[in-house]
């Protein structure tokens, strides 16, 4: 088969690895919006308090539809019943596996972690690989080569993206892995990120997902139905929908290989029941330039910020059209991405790296 | 061998309680932290992660949390307490003397 000449390779074991460290585009300082130490501190105080509250809403309104879809099993009502239990289940699973993961969400490190474990499983992420990805997510945040979580690559795949809103590629994906794991291995890439002092706490909860993936069958096969399987372990397919159209607003059509968040980062205005849902993660250029600034108070964190950043999308659906318009874009020319102008207030963007006291970097040219 | 001596940081009172502070000193940078009971300390001022400084994170009662990937280290003894930091940070002995942070350094 011929390989297109222009196409790079997205893996983060192939030669464009090599090519971002070359180009010092890996573990390199980011551009961040000057806000005053003290302010900053104020907003990265933690508490539980919110985190408890939402974690009841979340899980009460699980068992809540969870009743009426139970009800309603073997009648038509079940489908839209299933579809909410699912989205319940899938979309608050990813925010909180975020949140938790970054140990920002709860004060106390127990509940961050408790819930991680959790929704990791929720959202079928193995708990520790998925740390070490996001770590490196946050390190080399949409460099071509280094960064394991970029959703598609240019000119965008459109079968994964359509695949992943039953979570049919990654869930596959996962679960070999998971497989794996189970037997005391872990695939290539995984090797890139992942330290070898990790690899047991790895092994051993895969070992604790298949226990509950077995069980959940054998559940199935006990009571002849799948309904058990439609509450656990099923949803993290049936209801990723909501995952993916939050997910792929985050850093698509946006620039690679830049160290400027604003650059390659959407922040987008949703409605409070998104909100709720996403955790405040709509508010993405300021969670991956402040990390340590906890959900509840990203609102407040946009507010001090935002004189730096280009406007924000005014509502998913207005960022859903960009990201689509520019992936159609893409497939004819990859290298196209949306230029989003700063406000007069702002610092000029930053493309590549800053050598020492150069003005260079600093530019509005573009990055190659 | 480098031999230990006591170097000058900064004002104990340009610390507040619960943070942090970045010291330079030749070509080396340590963090010197007020922890909550008004206790000070001080370590490498990089993150055993990633060469991120460490005097941009947030104290915790004694613990600081790296502002890159919110790793986390126990202050008094530099012990990995959160991934992803796995490796202890190294500590100095500090003394305060007539209102003067100074860390012992070798
Ligand atoms: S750089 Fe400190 S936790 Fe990663």
């Amino acid at each position: 088969m011929a390989s297109n000449p222009h196409k790079r390779d997205y893996s983060i074991t192939g030669p464009e690895n090599q090519r971002a460290q070359e180009r010092g585009l890996a573990t390199a300082e980011w551009y961040t919006s000057p806000i005053p130490r003290q302010r900053l501190k104020e907003l990265m105080k933690r508490k539980d308090g919110p985190a408890i509250r939402d974690t009841f809403i979340w899980f009460g309104s699980l068992a809540l539809v969870g009743l009426i879809a139970y009800q309603t099993w073997g009648t038509w009502w079940a489908v839209p019943a299933f579809l909410v239990y699912g989205i319940l289940y899938a979309t608050p699973g990813d925010s909180r596996w975020h949140e938790c993961g970054h140990g920002t969400a709860f004060k106390t490190p127990w509940m961050n972690e408790v819930i991680y474990q959790i929704a990791s499983f929720m959202v079928l992420r193995s708990a520790t690989p998925w740390r070490w990805s996001h770590a490196r997510h946050h390190t080399d945040t949409i460099i071509v080569g280094r960064d394991p979580e970029i959703i598609t690559e240019r000119p965008p795949v459109w079968k994964i993206l359509l695949m992943q809103i039953f979570h049919l590629y990654g869930g596959p994906v996962e679960l070999k892995r998971v497989i794996l794991h189970v037997f005391g291995r872990l695939d290539k890439q995984e090797r890139e990120y992942i330290p070898a002092s990790e690899y047991g706490k790895t092994f051993w909860e895969a070992r604790v997902y298949a226990f509950v993936i077995l069980g959940v069958i054998a559940a199935c096969i006990y009571t002849g139905s799948i309904l058990p399987a439609m509450f656990i372990f099923l949803p993290s397919f049936y209801g990723g929908a909501v995952v993916i159209l939050f997910g792929i607003t985050q850093h698509l059509g946006l620039h690679e290989d830049v160290l400027d968040h604003r650059l390659n980062t959407r922040t987008v205005y949703m409605n409070p029941i998104f909100r709720f849902l996403y955790w405040n993660m709509n508010y993405h250029t300021e969670h991956h330039m402040f990390p340590m600034v906890p959900y509840h108070a990203l609102p407040q964190l946009h507010q001090e910020m935002k004189h730096d950043c280009p406007a924000a999308s005014p509502s998913l659906w207005a960022a859903l059209k960009e990201v689509v318009a520019a992936l159609i874009k893409q497939k004819d020319n990859p290298a196209y991405v949306i230029e989003r102008p700063l406000p007069d207030t702002a610092r000029p963007y930053v493309y590549g790296i800053r050598q020492d006291g150069d003005e260079a970097a600093v530019t509005n040219g573009t990055a190659s | 061998m480098s031999i230990a001596q006591w170097v000058e940081a900064c004002a104990a009172e340009e610390i507040e309680v619960e943070d942090v502070i970045r010291f330079d000193y030749g070509d080396r940078t340590f963090a010197i932290y007020r922890t909550e009971n008004s206790k000070y300390y001080a370590s490498d001022g990089y993150c055993t992660h990633e060469p991120v400084h460490l005097a941009d994170g947030l104290v915790m009662g004694d613990v600081i949390e790296c502002p890159k990937h919110n790793g986390r280290f126990d202050i008094p003894t530099g012990a990995a307490k959160r991934r992803p930091v796995c490796i202890a940070l190294k500590t100095y002995p500090v003394k305060i003397e007539e209102g003067k942070v100074l860390i012992q350094i070798d």
